[in-house]
């Protein structure tokens, strides 16, 4: 149902959805930026729509509300151990279209891809889903390359202009809560073009992983991991055991982010690395989220939202070495022909 | 025929130069930045009253050589607009510079343009000049970024140099160890880990920020008062070239301004009074007077900030010619 209402009545529902739900959206943290007097926006709690940041890309995506940068698993002691207590909340999530395409790229590989995550699951379950729309595309953004300008697959969708609120929703408790208010046709603001233009090699044969094409990026990258903690489908995570230090016969297992840029990610017993050259874990990267994830799952994974080039401190851009690949595919199969 | 009084030509900026006849304008730039559109102000005067060239001098003002004794009443009218814009304090309009003593307070680009500063350099560096100019009294101050110092504060009688104190969320740390890196191979080694959570010594670090800059996740971030460290007494010359020494560390932006101010009335009370040109380097009156004594002045109705470490005593060293 579509509804017309006041930013104070939304926030009177808010207020009320706060009792079960704590809501996450994108928030500027003015002077955490990498450099001195530079803002980061990235997810945090709110209480009020005037915290949303609505006008700009956040820098970081929505995923770190489903997938902590840090979450412990278990609690453990001698014989025993005890897993960690499920937020008692559930959650609210703004977020772009671009990035519900991510989450169900998180799905797949959380939910579909072999045993379910329970951690991941439990978080899901109580999760509702609030679309931001987008009235003009961002810088670096490729989502209509990508098919994930638009997306139904929402539990609301919220437009705020001042004081005036349009509402769409796909959910009972909102419906609820919302009735009396003024019916509206809402449909969600979303881009039709942008800037920036991606062509995907249909596929990347295998041939071209040596290629020379990627020793340019083994001098660029500097292997700090901001794409892959950015982006909202990189999904890799590790464990850390940690005993604590008054009492070693206790400890906990987190899980963590990690990164196939940084050092580390290919380590195996006995010291052994296998991707050593950043040219090879930009090869590794670029061809999962455009190349082996479609083929295992049908979509590729990458959805166009362009905040690895956006934080990218070499100037790296993966729109642009999507379309030099495409470009080396297309020139390989001339060759052969 | 000249008849000058070169005392007051060089208290009006003007140098005595070894050139018989000609003088040269030195003009003010506190922090090294300016509009664009005071340099054809500068051209016109090289170019009509000068020997057409422009000195850069090594405090980031312009000197303009090559001028008749005979013409500085014209070239301050010259100089009026461009001191008004760079809102240099002027005791009489239009006569040009009223003092020399207090050198161009200088500063590194900072936070304008460099990823590595901690704040806003040429902003302090134009309320300090704001605060100590015009003054007859011979002082160097300069402002530096971070502890890399590019401006070089340690050769100066003030230098200030930007500090920021890191914050961790740790929930937001996975242990990439990027910020142990940096800081070990950038910085100072404050960095360590203890269950892959990262331990910073307080004692160590310097407040450079390496691991704001180098942090992916944004668990580290900046605190968001600037800090400064305080260094003095650093000075080149024939009889003792040394670096500055610390005296504040975490120090605020107005302790630092009070700091200087009092110095002017500790200078003007213990100033050598047969000094030649009346000009004596303050650090040589404080090796005088010894340091309790500078501490004392210096220190007159100072607050201190709770995290600011006051270094007591103040020992320097450098070479040693006489």
């Amino acid at each position: 149902m579509g509804y017309q209402t006041t930013a104070a009545k939304m926030n009177t529902i808010f207020a009320d959805l706060s009792k079960d739900y704590l809501i996450y959206a994108p928030k500027r943290y003015v002077g955490d930026g990498t450099f001195v007097h530079i803002d980061t926006i990235r997810y945090g709690e709110i209480t009020d729509l005037s915290e949303i940041e609505f006008a700009e890309k956040s820098n970081y995506s929505f995923k770190e509300v489903l997938l902590p940068i840090s979450e412990t698993l278990f609690y453990f002691t001698e014989n025993e151990m005890k897993e960690a207590d499920a937020p008692k909340k559930g959650a609210i999530v703004f977020l772009r279209s671009c990035d519900l395409h991510g989450l169900k790229r998180m799905d797949t590989i959380y939910l579909e891809n072999g045993a379910v995550d329970t951690y991941y699951k439990r978080l899901r379950d109580n999760t509702k889903f609030i679309l931001m729309g987008c009235e003009s595309s961002f810088e670096n953004c490729f989502c209509v390359s990508m098919g994930t300008q638009t997306s139904d697959d929402y539990d609301a969708y919220l437009k705020v202009t001042g004081e005036t609120v349009l509402v769409d929703s796909h959910w009972d408790a909102l419906d609820a809560a919302l009735a009396g208010a003024t019916p509206a046709s809402v449909i969600p603001d979303s881009v039709t073009a942008n800037e920036t233009v991606v062509t995907i090699p249909e596929t990347v044969p295998q041939t071209l992983f040596d290629d020379p094409f990627w020793e340019d990026y083994g001098n660029r990258c500097i292997a700090c991991g901001r794409c892959n903690f950015v982006c909202p489908t990189c999904t890799c995570f590790t464990m850390q055991d940690i005993f604590y230090t008054d009492n070693g016969k206790a400890g906990e297992r987190r899980r963590v982010w990690a990164s196939c840029h940084i050092d580390g990610y290919t380590d195996m017993a006995g010291g052994h690395a296998f991707r050593n050259d950043k040219g090879q874990r930009m090869r590794f990267k670029v061809l999962h989220k455009v190349n082996d994830y479609k083929r295992r799952f049908g979509t590729h994974m990458c959805i166009g939202c362009g905040r690895c080039d956006d934080v990218c401190p070499e100037y790296i851009s993966f729109a642009n070495c999507i379309n030099k690949l495409n470009t080396l595919v297309n020139d390989t199969a001339k060759e052969e022909n | 025929m000249l008849d000058l009084n070169t005392k007051k030509i060089k208290k009006n900026a003007y140098r005595i130069t070894k050139v018989r006849g000609e003088t040269a304008s030195r003009i003010r730039v506190p922090g090294g930045l300016l509009t664009a559109e005071l340099l054809p102000l500068i051209q016109n005067i090289a170019q009509t009253y000068g020997n057409g060239k422009i000195h850069l001098t090594t405090r980031q003002g312009f000197e303009i050589p090559g001028i008749k004794y005979g013409d500085i009443d014209t070239v301050n009218a010259l100089l009026q607009p461009i001191i008004e814009k760079l809102e240099i304090n002027q005791e009489i309009p239009g006569k040009g510079y009223t003092s020399a003593g207090t050198r161009n307070v200088s500063a590194c680009i900072g936070s304008n343009v460099c990823p590595f500063a901690t704040y806003n350099t040429t902003n302090f560096a134009k309320r300090m000049e704001k605060e100590i100019f015009p003054n007859d009294l011979h002082f160097k101050v300069a402002f530096t970024g971070c502890a890399n110092d590019c401006i070089k504060t340690r050769m100066h009688d003030f230098g200030i140099i930007g500090m920021t104190e890191p914050q961790y969320e740790k929930e937001r740390c996975m242990g990439c160890q990027a910020c142990v890196k940096a800081c070990k191979k950038k910085s100072v080694d404050a960095l360590s880990v203890e269950n892959y959570r990262i331990v910073r010594n307080t004692e160590k670090c310097v407040g450079c920020g390496e691991c704001v800059i180098n942090c992916p996740t944004r668990a580290w971030t900046r605190s968001p008062e600037t800090y400064y460290r305080l260094v003095i007494m650093g000075r080149t010359g024939k009889r003792n070239p040394r670096l500055a020494e610390d005296f504040l560390v975490w120090a605020t932006e107005d302790a630092i301004i009070k700091i200087v101010k009092n110095t002017y009335s500790f200078v003007t009370n213990y100033i050598d009074r047969d000094a030649p040109g009346g000009k004596e380097h303050i650090g040589y009156i404080i090796d005088r007077t010894g340091f309790e004594e500078f501490k004392k002045w210096a220190m007159d109705g100072v607050e201190l900030d709770s995290r600011t470490i006051v270094k007591n005593p103040v020992y320097w060293s450098g070479i040693h010619y006489v």
